[in-house]
């Protein structure tokens, strides 16, 4: 069974919201579904629907601080509680791609999925009175019509640091899976078992141990093929007089 | 969570007509097995027709909570896991039996079909009437469940509060029949009534307070370590990803102090319990029927507060992710 999801690198995301744009436009001028509507976008209290937030936290206490940005959109979970609390079947999880939707047209505003979501994904459209989520860009995966590389969700697209990888967290060779399991993926709330197909990759301490000897260049062949005594460090090398 | 004047209505009006129905039909078993006099057709119909309209207006008011009420039908396909599915098939199926049981009261088609061992009658309209106590049951269940079926709403994700629902609706009903039991000059049924009023509003108390107690003990399960995944002591929110509020800022706050809270919360414990039993105890001692309305009115104005409370008490996890304004 396939499940595609999201992993997201919080060592690489800086926090530009490339990927909250690239959603907005896609999802907002898609002919099917949008728009992603706005309330009072010019106005003095402006409000809109989004499916990905990237929010921003302060990790440990000054000067010891570090600043985290988190992108947040639908999870997937592989045991969605927001899918068997919905009344009229609109909220459903695909089953051959493991997508969770809301069928606009089913839906009857009655909120009750966004209440049964721990993770705050859904947002009520004002202008359409429905539910509306993240859909993976469902309506880009499997469009023929665009170049193969484009068969991706929009925010993965966008993100110019590659943060956001995509792909199919069941085959254990993916990408994603592979992200998972070598760089310590893990879960949002695991404690509630809804099971999330995104992941996150954790922050990483990024260092280089150098040794005293690789400073210098004291391996360095051409010089120990001179004649003895080893000439000084300072004096100059063939690298320095010949140009290759 | 931001408690919706449409849902509150609608759970306090339906709860209500159901504990009405219950009333009538406690009624009319004492009265079959001659435990009480036989009442009037009249105060079965008139009290069948109230609790009809209560249910209708509850009904009325689920209609604003929806964004599509005309897809309304829509949501009785998924009675298997849901809920509110169920209530929805629930509703209309009891208000049907409440009709049929005033109807039958009403337009006198209420034969005697059969006769028990000790000779008490079976007649038609307590057939329908036992259709009608399961059938209330059931969507006090259906109603309760919507809320405590959320394990990660954790006020609500507990036995008890299927239990209130029942007995807060149950004690709004049966203090509303006392009250047609005395605008119908039935003395034994107003005093049977009043007395299981007293007890349910006794009963809806405990249940109620035994929720406050649990609620004011309870541990956060998910913090935000666990949301964002971070295992470190001290955390600060810096930004929400958005300067505009959402959906998620506005739908799960209530946005009111803690003083607030409290104050309802006092208002509802004094209001839906203790001011209703003291009035139904003077209009039950003769000191005038009109109380007997007053007590309900009072009940239910503090019903309201209850649900209000009920609802901005819960508090959603995704709470954790939206903290900050920036």
């Amino acid at each position: 069974m396939t499940q595609l999801a999201l992993v997201i690198d919080l060592n690489v995301c800086v926090g530009c919201h490339a990927c909250v744009t690239n959603c907005k436009e896609w999802n907002t001028s898609s002919p099917t579904a949008g728009p992603l509507s706005d309330l009072n976008p010019y106005g003095a209290d402006p409000t809109g629907t989004f499916f990905n937030r990237v929010q921003t936290y302060e990790i440990g206490e000054f000067p010891d601080t570090e600043t985290l940005h988190f992108p947040k959109s639908c999870l997937h979970c592989e045991e969605p509680p927001c899918v068997p609390v919905c009344p009229t079947g609109a909220s459903y999880k695909r089953k051959e791609d493991g997508i969770v939707l809301v069928d606009y047209d089913k839906c009857i505003g009655c909120k009750y999925c966004s209440w049964a979501c721990p993770y705050g994904a859904r947002e009520f459209d004002e202008h359409h009175r429905v539910m509306k989520k993240c859909t993976l860009c469902v309506d880009r995966l499997y469009d023929a019509t665009l170049a193969p590389e484009e068969r991706r969700p929009a925010c993965v697209r966008a993100c110019p640091t590659g943060a956001r990888l995509f792909g199919d967290i069941h085959d254990p060779d993916s990408e994603v899976s592979r992200a998972i399991r070598e760089q310590g993926g893990y879960s949002l709330m695991p404690e509630w078992g809804t099971n999330p197909a995104n992941h996150y990759l954790p922050r990483r301490k990024t260092r280089i141990r150098l040794h005293a000897d690789e400073l210098e260049r004291a391996d360095n062949p051409l010089k120990i093929d001179r004649q003895l005594p080893q000439p000084g460090k300072a004096e100059p090398s063939l690298d320095d007089v010949t140009s290759w | 969570m931001r408690p919706a004047f449409s849902v509150i209505f609608l759970t306090t009006l339906i709860g209500a007509g159901q504990g009405l129905f219950l009333a009538l039909f406690t009624v009319e078993s004492y009265a079959a097995f001659g435990l009480l006099p036989a009442q009037e057709a009249a105060f079965y119909a008139q009290g069948a027709a109230v609790a009809f309209a209560l249910l209708v207006l509850g009904l009325v008011a689920s209609f604003f909570h929806l964004g599509h009420p005309e897809r309304a039908w829509r949501a009785v396909s998924q009675w298997r896991t849901s809920w509110l599915s169920r209530e929805v098939i629930v509703l209309p199926l009891f208000m049907g039996v409440v009709l049929v049981y005033g109807l039958v009261h009403g337009l006198g088609l209420n034969p005697v079909l059969a006769r028990l061992p000790s000779a008490a009658p079976v007649t038609l309209s307590a057939i329908v009437g036992v259709i009608g106590t399961l059938l209330a049951f059931a969507l006090f269940v259906c109603t309760g469940m919507i809320y405590a079926c959320l394990r990660f709403l954790r006020e609500w994700h507990t036995p008890l509060t299927v239990i209130n629902y029942i007995l807060l609706g149950g004690a709004s009903g049966f203090v509303l029949a006392t009250a047609l039991a005395a605008y119908g000059e039935s003395e034994h049924a107003r005093h049977l009534l009043g007395a299981w009023a007293l007890i349910l509003t006794a009963l809806a108390f405990l249940g109620r307070w035994a929720s406050l107690v649990r609620n004011a003990r309870l541990k956060p399960k998910s913090t935000l370590q666990t949301a964002i995944g971070i295992k470190h002591p001290k955390i600060v929110q810096k930004s929400m990803g958005m300067s505009g509020g959402a959906f998620n800022t506005r739908e799960f706050f209530h946005g009111k102090s803690a003083i607030v809270l409290r104050r309802v919360k006092v208002f509802f414990l004094v209001c839906a319990f203790f001011l209703p039993a003291v009035i139904l105890m003077a209009a039950l001692a003769g000191l005038g029927d009109k109380l007997f309305f007053f007590a309900f009115v009072m009940q239910y104005l503090g019903l309201i507060a209850e649900r209000w409370f009920f609802f901005a008490q819960a508090n959603h996890p995704q709470n954790l992710y939206y903290q900050v304004v920036s």
